[in-house]
This record gives C-alpha cells, sequence and structure tokens, in this order.
C-alpha cells in the first residue's frame, strides 16, 4: 500500500464525501471527517518522509504511464504543501465542531462537512497533481464547494460576498484554462515535467507569452495578489469562522503554489524571469499590497475584515520574495507562505471564538473584553505579535529570512518597505488591543464567558505552532530551502 | 497570418469580450451569471476548434488506417470544464435565489444599498 | 387534467423513448461516442420533461428526492469504489486492467462500471437541481413540496386570468 500513498492522499478525503451525505447524523459525519483528515496527515508525513530517502515520487494514476496518463507527482515543496494543508484541516476541523454547531444551520451540517470534505480533496489535488488540466479541474473542484461553505453562513452578506467571489473565481479559473489551453496548442501535452521539456523550444512564439500572461493573471485573482483581491475581504468576512480559518490558511496559499509551478517548473525561471518581465511586475504589486492592505486594515471596524486585509498585505511579502528571482527569495517567500497559514489560522480562530460567544466581531462590542475572554484575546495577542514579526515567532524568522535575501539581491529600498509595513501592522493589531484591553465594556452589553475549551485547545496548538516554529527557526527554514532549491532546479 | 481562415479565434474573441463585458458592465445578478456563461463558452470554442484537423473524422477507429481523425483529447478535456461550468451556474443561480429571497432584489446597486446600514 | 392534451400524449409516448436512448448511449458508451455525462444529462431531460408537463408533485411520487439524494453519492462511491477494487487486486488506482484475468475485459468492465457510476450522480444531480430551483417557495416548513405547485398549473392559472 505504501507506492499507493500518493492515490490515497486524495481517495480517503474523496470517498469520504459522498459517505457524509449518506450517513446524514452530524456527529458522525464530523467524526468521520475527522478520521479522514488524520489519515491524510499521516499519508502527507509520510510521503514527505519517503520524498526526502528517494527524491521525487511518480504516481501514474489508472496504470497510465505519464506523459500520456494523468501523473501524480511529489517533490519536496509539494510534500511539505501537503503536511501543511493536511495539518492545518485537523487543527481547524478540531475548533470547526464547536464553532460550526453555533454558525451553521443544523439543517445543513451533514452536507456542510461534505463539502468541507471535497474542498478539502479540492486543495491536495491541486499540490499532488502532475497535470495541468488536472490542476484546473482540483482548482475548480475545491473553489466551488468553498462557494457553498461560505454561503452557509446565516449572515445574508455572506450569500453576496459568495456570489462576488464566485464570479471572481471562475474568471480567475477560466483564465488559467485558457492559459493552459495554449500551452496544449504549443505543445500537444499536458504533462507538467513534459510540457517544461518541450516549452524552450517555442519561447520566441508568441502564443507562450499570451499562456503565460493568462496563467499568471488568473493565478493573482485566485491568491488575491493586489489590486485582484477585491473578493477576498468579504468572503473571509461573512464566512463562518472555521471556514474563515481554513481557506485564509490553505485556499490562497494554494494558488501561491499553483503560481510558482507554472513560474518555475513550467514555463522555467529564465522565461518567466528572464524574458517576461514578471520580477518587475510582481515586486510594484507586492509592495502597493503591502502597503495599501496594511492601511486598510488599519481602518476596519470588522476585526475579520480587518485580517482579510491584513492577508493581502501578507501574500504581498510572500511575492515579494518570489518577485526577487533568487533561490533565497524563493525560499523566504515559500517561508513566509507555511508561516502566515499558521499565523493567519491561529488569528482566525481566536476571531471564532470571540464570535462563537459574542456573535460579531466588530470592534466596538470587543472593549473590555480581555477580562472576560482572557484565553481568547492572549491568543490574538500571541498570533498579533507572530503577524508583526516579533523576534521567537514564526513572523520574525520568514521576515528576516526576506530582508537577507532582499539584501542580497542587492535592493536596499525593500527592507525598509517591510520595516515600514510592519509598522503598519503593529498599529492595526494595537487597536485590537487597545479595544480589548483597556477599554471598558459598554455598559448595556451582557458579560460573557470565556471560550469553551473545545475553541481553546485547537486555537493554543495553533498558537504554540507559531512560537516553536519562531524558535526552532532553523528547521523549516532548511526544508523550504531545498524545496526552493530543488524547485528552481538548482540540484 | 490569414485573417480569414483564422476566424475561430475571431469568434471566441468576439464571445470573450461579450461575456466580460456583460459581466463587469450589468448590475443584474442573473445577467452577471449569463455573461459568465458566454466567457466560459468563448474557451469551450477556443478548445474543440483547436481539436479540428482538416479533413479529420470523427475519432472512432476505423478499419482503413489512412483515415486521419480529428484530436479526441480537447473535447475530453471541455467535457469536463462544461460539467465544471454548469455546476458554477447552477451554484451561482442558487446564490442569486437566496439572495433574492434575503433582500428582495437581484439589482446589485440595489443589494449595497440596503447592506450599507449594517 | 383535460389541459393540454396533445402536450400530455405526446410527453407519455416520448418518455421512453428518451430514456431508451439513455441507456443506448449509457451501455454503447465505451464502443461509440457515449458515456455517463450524456446519458445522465438525457435521463433527467426525460424526468425534467415529465414534471414539467405533469407537475412537480407528480413527478416527486414517480421519483423521490430522498432516492435522488442517495444515487448522488452512491454514483461517486462506485467511481471511487472501482478505483479502490484496483487497488485491492495490486493496480494502480482506476487501472481497469487488473479488474478481470484478461486486461482487455478489464478495461471494459472498469470503464462499464465507472460510467454507470457517472451516469447516476449526474441523472440524479441534474434532477435535484431542477426539483430544488422549481419548488423554490413552494415547500412547507419541513422541505416537503405543498399541492398543486405544478409549473403547469401556474401557467394556466395565468392564462386563466386567476393570480
Amino acid at each position: 500500500m505504501i507506492a499507493h500513498l500518493p492515490a490515497l492522499q486524495i481517495v480517503l478525503p474523496l470517498i469520504a464525501a459522498p459517505l457524509c451525505v449518506l450517513l446524514r447524523t452530524t456527529r458522525l459525519v464530523w467524526l468521520l471527517a475527522f478520521a479522514v483528515t488524520v489519515a491524510s496527515f499521516g499519508i502527507a508525513v509520510e510521503l514527505y518522509s519517503q520524498v526526502l530517502q528517494y527524491g521525487v515520487i511518480s504516481y501514474a494514476m489508472g496504470g497510465w504511464a505519464p506523459p500520456i496518463g494523468i501523473e501524480y507527482r511529489v517533490d519536496q515543496f509539494n510534500a511539505l504543501m501537503l503536511i501543511l494543508i493536511t495539518a492545518v484541516a485537523t487543527v481547524v476541523l478540531l475548533f470547526a465542531r464547536t464553532s460550526v454547531a453555533k454558525e451553521v444551520d443544523q439543517r445543513r451540517q451533514p452536507l456542510f462537512w461534505a463539502a468541507w470534505l471535497l474542498c478539502f480533496t479540492g486543495l491536495l489535488g491541486i499540490v499532488i497533481t502532475g497535470d495541468a488540466f488536472n490542476v484546473f479541474v482540483f482548482l475548480e473542484v475545491s473553489s466551488l464547494s468553498t462557494y457553498a461553505l461560505i454561503a452557509c453562513a446565516r449572515d445574508r452578506r455572506a450569500i453576496t460576498s459568495a456570489y462576488q467571489y464566485l464570479i471572481m473565481g471562475t474568471i480567475g479559473a477560466t483564465f488559467i484554462l485558457i492559459g493552459i489551453g495554449l500551452l496544449y496548442m504549443l505543445t500537444g501535452t499536458l504533462n507538467m515535467a513534459d510540457l517544461a521539456a518541450r516549452l524552450p523550444g517555442v519561447t520566441e512564439s508568441r502564443t507562450l507569452k499570451t499562456a503565460f500572461v493568462f496563467i499568471v493573471v488568473g493565478c493573482s485573482l485566485k491568491l488575491a495578489l493586489f489590486p485582484l483581491h477585491l473578493w477576498m475581504p468579504n468572503a473571509y468576512a461573512y464566512a463562518p469562522s472555521a471556514v474563515t480559518a481554513f481557506i485564509a490558511a490553505t485556499a490562497t496559499k494554494v494558488a501561491i503554489y499553483v503560481m510558482l509551478r507554472f513560474f518555475f517548473t513550467i514555463f522555467g525561471a529564465d522565461f518567466s524571469f528572464g524574458a517576461m518581465p514578471l520580477g518587475q511586475v510582481l515586486m510594484v504589486l507586492s509592495v502597493i499590497a503591502m502597503f495599501s492592505g496594511s492601511l486598510v486594515a488599519i481602518y476596519e471596524q470588522n476585526v475579520k475584515r480587518m485580517l482579510a486585509y491584513s492577508s493581502v498585505a501578507q501574500i504581498g511579502y510572500i511575492t515579494l520574495g518570489i518577485s526577487l528571482a533568487t533561490t533565497t527569495g524563493l525560499a523566504a517567500g515559500m517561508l513566509h507562505l507555511f508561516n502566515h497559514a499558521m499565523i493567519k489560522a491561529a488569528l482566525f480562530m481566536a476571531m471564532g471564538a470571540v464570535v462563537y460567544r459574542l456573535g460579531s466581531c466588530r470592534l466596538d462590542q470587543m472593549a473590555g473584553l480581555a477580562k472576560q475572554m482572557p484565553w481568547t484575546m492572549a491568543a490574538f495577542v500571541a498570533g498579533g505579535l507572530s503577524l508583526i514579526g516579533v523576534p521567537l515567532t514564526t513572523g520574525f524568522v520568514s521576515k528576516w529570512y526576506l530582508v537577507n535575501a532582499a539584501f542580497d539581491a542587492g535592493w536596499t529600498i525593500i527592507p525598509v518597505a517591510i520595516l515600514g509595513s510592519s509598522l503598519l501592522a503593529v498599529i492595526y493589531i494595537w487597536k485590537v488591543v487597545e479595544t480589548a484591553y483597556m477599554r471598558l465594556p459598554p455598559a448595556d452589553q451582557k458579560p460573557v464567558q470565556e471560550a469553551p475549551l473545545a475553541l481553546l485547545i485547537p486555537l493554543w496548538i495553533m498558537v504554540a505552532a507559531n512560537f516553536f516554529f519562531g524558535i526552532q527557526g532553523n528547521l523549516l527554514w532548511q526544508s523550504v530551502l531545498q524545496a526552493a532549491r530543488q524547485l528552481s532546479g538548482e540540484i | 497570418m490569414n485573417w480569414v481562415t483564422h476566424y475561430n479565434y475571431w469568434i471566441v474573441i468576439l464571445l470573450m469580450m461579450l461575456g466580460f463585458y456583460t459581466i463587469i458592465a450589468r448590475g443584474n445578478l442573473v445577467k452577471k451569471i449569463i455573461g459568465l456563461n458566454i466567457f466560459q463558452t468563448s474557451v469551450f470554442v477556443l478548445f474543440i476548434s483547436m481539436g479540428k484537423i482538416p479533413g479529420g473524422v470523427a475519432p472512432i477507429l476505423r478499419d482503413d488506417p489512412t483515415t486521419i481523425y480529428s484530436n479526441p483529447l480537447p473535447h475530453v478535456l471541455i467535457l469536463t470544464a462544461i460539467v465544471v461550468g454548469v455546476a458554477t451556474t447552477a451554484l451561482g443561480l442558487a446564490l442569486v435565489v437566496r439572495i433574492n429571497e434575503a433582500y428582495g432584489t437581484i439589482e446589485e446597486d440595489e443589494i449595497h444599498e440596503q447592506d450599507r446600514f449594517f | 387534467m383535460t389541459h393540454h392534451f396533445i402536450l400530455r400524449v405526446i410527453t407519455k409516448l416520448l418518455i421512453p423513448l428518451i430514456l431508451l436512448f439513455a441507456l443506448y448511449v449509457q451501455f454503447h458508451g465505451d464502443f461509440g461516442p457515449g458515456g455517463g455525462f450524456q446519458a445522465g444529462v438525457i435521463i433527467a431531460a426525460a424526468l425534467v420533461l415529465y414534471a414539467l408537463v405533469f407537475g412537480l408533485n407528480t413527478a416527486s411520487a414517480v421519483i423521490k428526492e430522498w432516492v435522488l439524494l442517495v444515487l448522488i453519492p452512491l454514483g461517486v462511491l462506485i467511481y471511487a469504489g472501482v478505483g479502490v477494487a484496483s487497488l485491492l487486486l495490486g493496480g494502480n488506482y482506476l487501472d481497469y486492467n487488473v479488474l478481470a484475468h484478461d486486461p482487455v475485459h478489464g478495461q471494459h468492465l472498469g470503464i462499464l462500471l465507472v460510467e454507470l457510476g457517472v451516469g447516476m450522480t449526474v441523472a440524479a444531480v441534474l434532477t435535484t437541481i431542477f426539483f430544488a430551483f422549481a419548488g423554490r417557495g413552494h415547500r412547507d416548513a419541513n422541505g416537503n413540496l405543498l399541492p398543486h405547485s405544478a409549473l403547469s398549473d401556474e401557467i394556466r392559472n395565468r392564462k386563466d386570468g386567476q393570480p
């Protein structure tokens, strides 16, 4: 069975989703989802250790050898991504049981978990597949289920934001599809490795450049790169809190993965950054994203929306690292991808706990909350410190390497920008801290209790991960650096 | 470059722009979905016309070894994409139905107007 | 039941033919054009036609909604189950060669079963989508259809000038 792990990674959640629909009992459905997610995590860890030991794993779906058949291909980068997705999913799922029970209609819950598992399957599928068209299919599997998950919230604005996300997301996915179609037109193949082998022969072709642009725009829409981020704040703000924590930590990250896979594996760094002016464009947009996202976040009254705008800024850091077009820059961007997933999962889970008790996460209602929910707010502060980039947290580690990579690449203005944007993060995190710790609760508001342990334990696991990888900063960095070397073809 | 023999690309571009314009310019949520459908259809046409080979027949195996077949792979890909498109449309329309129930309108500006006070 | 007499008779004649054609497309799919997607859509078309002419309530008596909701996941499970079976028989996931002792037979069997699952799910999904949209606003609190919510009834009412 060990040889079939790449298939099982996808098949387990895929089979569990229809079983959820058949089971129809919320408790059983959740247990099944949890068991499958934990098993997926185990498979992902095992895959990573195998990749480290034996090198790239290739799995031929249906016994059709690549490049004819669909290939599942696991290298260091996507093995790490698989671990990230399954680990975040496991922790958030623990959290989600209580949170979802409160925020989603009882009647919809079994189907909610089926959609959750489909989203999970889609995300894993995008990461593991070695076939360009398969990426599109899994992208749509995960996106369609995400739209449904967002619309499950009770707030009616959730439906409009899901609709908005559906329109934008479909345009993005269709752009990627056009790009893949043009690539197929040029080369007659859809297998990523085969594409990579055939594309260098046609680098002068205008079709290739068009395909590249379509794919860049499509991926940018999906990963919410400034100025294509407009779907994100509302979708994150009004979705059920557990869904927000899950998709904020995984969905945009997977879109970044797709972009990296196209840039480095398929088109090749020489074409992406040499023949096309990707580095310059990406760098300008990233810096604008870092500042505009943080600035808007400062004026936001809804904390979930604030964190969503902060995500726009943080995605800017990730793409900034990529735009440096050096291996260390790429590795720093990738490291921030992993760290930001941990940070945002922790912060959104903290807000989920607040919503669980307060029913809202508007700043004016959170005044004086730290006295009533000390553990939740402490977790928020810890996550906030990591977001700002205080030493001993993951946020510090990735920003440190990002600054180093920028200096190495000969940029002196970039570290200043990183520092400036981090200072803006201090302001908006401080706004929440000040409201929760230093203001008195509004007189007409009933005092609330601390969130239940079922929410606090997963929340603090995520916070602990932030500190663990912050203190052991070298641990993740070495793995990511190796993965970046493999991706950019240095080894 | 022969402009006339590449007429399929002109159709694709026309459909794509029509659909895109509808998505951007129309405030009615159902019309936006129609625009999205036209936009997706243009991509279907792009793929399917790419699989056509002059003189090629439908790719069903024949005894005659000199037969030229059209490329079936784009058709298969687009079959998948059509299914995705159907799912997207159904989900989008379902959301529109629920928006209509929650707001009493499917005009974008009126929905924004109602949400401003929250 | 005297309204649209011609429509009703023609529909009754057509539906068996449509279903027969759907079965042909389904089971001839491994020799010629066809397969589960197309057959599923044709079956759903027959059911939708029936519902349009005879009303939603009659149609949901013919095919109960809970049956549809079982068929949808069941089709996916058949598909995934074929893959698991080929895993257990020692092949890669969805490798039909190992399903029978002869690889060609295995391919036949595999594609037949997979397309059966696809057809089931597609037919059930499309019918469910139609029921969900058409029945919206005509249901009680438990989600059951209210009587006289048929589309044809509504059209008739409009013609008669009633609200």
